[in-house]
């Protein structure tokens, strides 16, 4: 019983740390390539998930809802970019955080507005519904594993796209010298433009994705953010692989910790306080963790040169 | 200072007009005006807290919530043991609660002084982004705890059942409890005034300037960063105490991110680094949540695009348009 539990428990972290990762890779892509912090990033996860309840609920699927949330998100990062983050790439970090924090506040408030202050519900699609037989005589829900399956394609495609192709050499290229680039007769706008369009769009897909495992609600977005900035901040700020290590980490302590701490501390303290020094405990632990690993290094695991 | 002269008319002209809210609002007979001014107060205490860090020091601090709440619970939990009677600890030495606003302040001031020199000490090894990121992660730190720790409510928060008490004065009232906001705030804002003028306040510009010939001149930054961010927790601090008299209630909101996203927009949309930038932001901000808030309840949309406005087009905020630009910004 106890093993097939830590099985879930260990698959459920990785599920956890699959959609950290997908908005990990966006933050630390956006500030690789331009330098700007966006903590609108979460909302544009929210953005996502909505999109995908919404269209989901109108056509009965959840295949087209998850192409919109797609294409919302995108969308939505795009006009961003335009009009508001444009404008921030030669300002200091501190007029960057404000104005992504007004763009939390909109974005909070219009989709309340759109929506209304209920959670919305989105169904886990049929194809994808019920159980996995593991081993060990663990079983685990399909669609939190396809969830997985979906996180390491874009681990890899991302990887491909960045190493392999000629956006991905201009990406690089603008990591590590963005007036050089332009000199070179690249349009850095545009790129700019489409490198946070792509991280909108894998915030908007890991929306979508969760939207099926719990409610769809205004404000679901910036726990995560902030979980998605203690993972890029082990990893490395501008770092995909540190993205990728750290969400991992991140999210195997996180739901490890839970799940181990309050039967440890019970163990000693007996199960009543020991569930609750536990749960406090296990609430904190990847701050202290992250706290750790920067008092040795500070730049992170993985930090990139700049 | 130069710059100094330039200012001061506003200056004194906010610090009037703060004063005159409740004195009309006794006039008019509008109780609920003292209590927008003495938010005003607080709030505004509050951010000169954060200014000496993130407006002197230059450190963007996006975890001030932490001490603001830490401030807050210092006041609920005392006062909740001194209303039951039951003492804090027992052993090795017993620990009662208080009431007594004079000892509840030094208490949040000294708790605020030391989760700050700890959080501090790990989190000014980085910088820039990685500064701003820790700090926040801390806070959360503090946040989930006070959630997940049942004792003093945990996520619901913890009710006081009356105000602390200030020897001599009736607390209960309004009024008197906006004066003693209002004079704790004008003495932070002499501090300020002091430490940003003292060799210590140059030293800790310069840094924000440039680090490196600070440490050529033979200063070492990260002590002078280190005290300021002490100095600037304990003042958010004392206001996280008040805020909990205030409103007589505190809750883990007061540790949240976005309580940490609102002290930095009360401190630009001030003017930062000024010294009545924080009173001029913690005006207008309150001051626009009860406005849009009476119109809409969507006023954070408001909220939202008026920050947006100021941070795109109105860099200096209210005291860089009415007193003009500081020189060496």
């Amino acid at each position: 019983m106890q093993t097939t539990l830590l099985i879930e428990q260990i698959l459920n972290g990785v599920q956890f740390g699959v959609m950290l990762f997908l908005m990990a890779a966006g933050l630390t892509l956006i500030f690789g390539v331009m330098g700007v912090i966006n903590l609108a990033h979460g909302s544009l996860y929210m953005l996502g998930a909505f999109a995908c309840a919404a269209v989901a609920t109108a056509t009965g699927s959840f295949w087209l809802g998850l192409m919109a949330s797609l294409a919302a998100a995108a969308a939505a990062g795009a006009i961003v970019e335009l009009l508001v983050i444009r404008r921030l790439y030669d300002r200091d970090h501190l007029d960057q955080v404000l104005a992504t924090f007004a763009l939390i506040l909109i974005f909070s408030e219009g989709t309340r507005w759109l929506f209304g202050s209920f959670p919305l519900y989105l169904n886990i699609p049929p194809v994808l519904s019920g159980a996995v037989d593991l081993p060990a005589g663990a079983r685990y829900q399909l669609y939190r594993l396809a969830i997985i399956l979906v996180g390491i394609a874009v681990a890899i495609g991302l990887y491909l796209l960045i190493s392999k192709t000629r956006l991905g050499m201009r990406i690089r290229a603008g990591q590590s010298d963005r007036e050089m680039i332009a000199a070179l007769g690249v349009d850095i706008r545009t790129l700019y433009t489409v490198v946070f369009a792509l991280g909108a769009a894998l915030a908007g897909l890991a929306g979508a994705m969760v939207g099926a495992l719990q409610s769809v609600q205004v404000g679901m977005g910036e726990p995560v953010l902030i979980l998605a900035f203690v993972v890029i901040v082990i990893g490395g700020i501008g770092s995909i692989k540190g993205a990728l290590v750290g969400a991992a980490l991140v999210g195997l302590v996180d739901t490890l910790g839970r799940f181990l701490l309050p039967q440890f501390f019970a163990l000693f303290l007996g199960p009543s306080q020991g569930t609750t020094v536990g749960a406090a405990l296990a609430s904190m632990l990847i701050y202290i963790v992250m706290a750790l690993i920067l008092a040795v290094r500070p730049r992170g695991l993985f930090a990139a040169s700049t | 200072m130069k710059r100094m002269r330039a200012e001061t008319p506003i200056n004194f002209l906010l610090a009037g007009l703060l004063l005159l809210v409740p004195l009309a609002a006794l006039a008019l007979e509008e109780p609920f005006y003292i209590t927008l001014a003495t938010r005003m107060a607080i709030l505004a205490l509050a951010a000169v807290g954060l200014n000496l860090a993130l407006g002197l020091g230059g450190l963007v601090s996006f975890g001030h919530a932490a001490f603001f709440g830490i401030g807050g619970y210092t006041a609920g939990i005392l006062s909740t043991h001194a209303s039951n009677a039951q003492p804090l600890m027992t052993w090795p030495i017993e620990i009662g609660g208080s009431d007594n606003m004079l000892v509840i302040w030094p208490v949040a001031v000294v708790l605020s002084g030391l989760v700050a020199l700890v959080t501090g000490a790990i989190s000014l090894r980085t910088s820039g982004v990685y500064f701003i990121m820790i700090t926040l992660a801390f806070a959360q730190m503090i946040y989930y705890f006070a959630t997940s720790w049942p004792a003093y409510g945990g996520e619901d928060g913890l009710s006081l059942g009356l105000r602390n008490a200030f020897p001599g004065i009736n607390t209960a009232l309004p009024l008197n409890f906006f004066l003693i906001c209002y004079a704790l705030l004008i003495a932070a804002l002499y501090l300020f005034a002091r430490i940003r003028d003292s060799r210590f306040g140059t030293a800790l510009q310069a840094a924000r300037q440039n680090q490196v010939r600070l440490a050529a001149v033979g200063i070492s930054p990260f002590p002078i960063r280190l005290a300021a961010f002490v100095l600037s927790a304990m003042m958010t601090g004392l206001a996280g105490s008040l805020f909990a008299d205030l409103n007589r209630f505190v809750s883990p909101s007061m540790l949240s991110w976005q309580m940490s996203g609102e002290l930095i927009v009360l401190v630009i949309l001030g003017g930062t680094g000024r010294l009545f930038g924080p009173v001029a932001g913690a005006m207008l901000f309150v001051l626009f949540e009860f406005i849009l808030g009476g119109f809409t309840e969507r006023w954070q949309l408001f909220l939202g695009l008026i920050l947006l406005g100021v941070v795109l087009f109105a860099r200096g905020g209210l005291l860089g348009l009415l007193a003009g630009k500081v020189r060496h910004g």
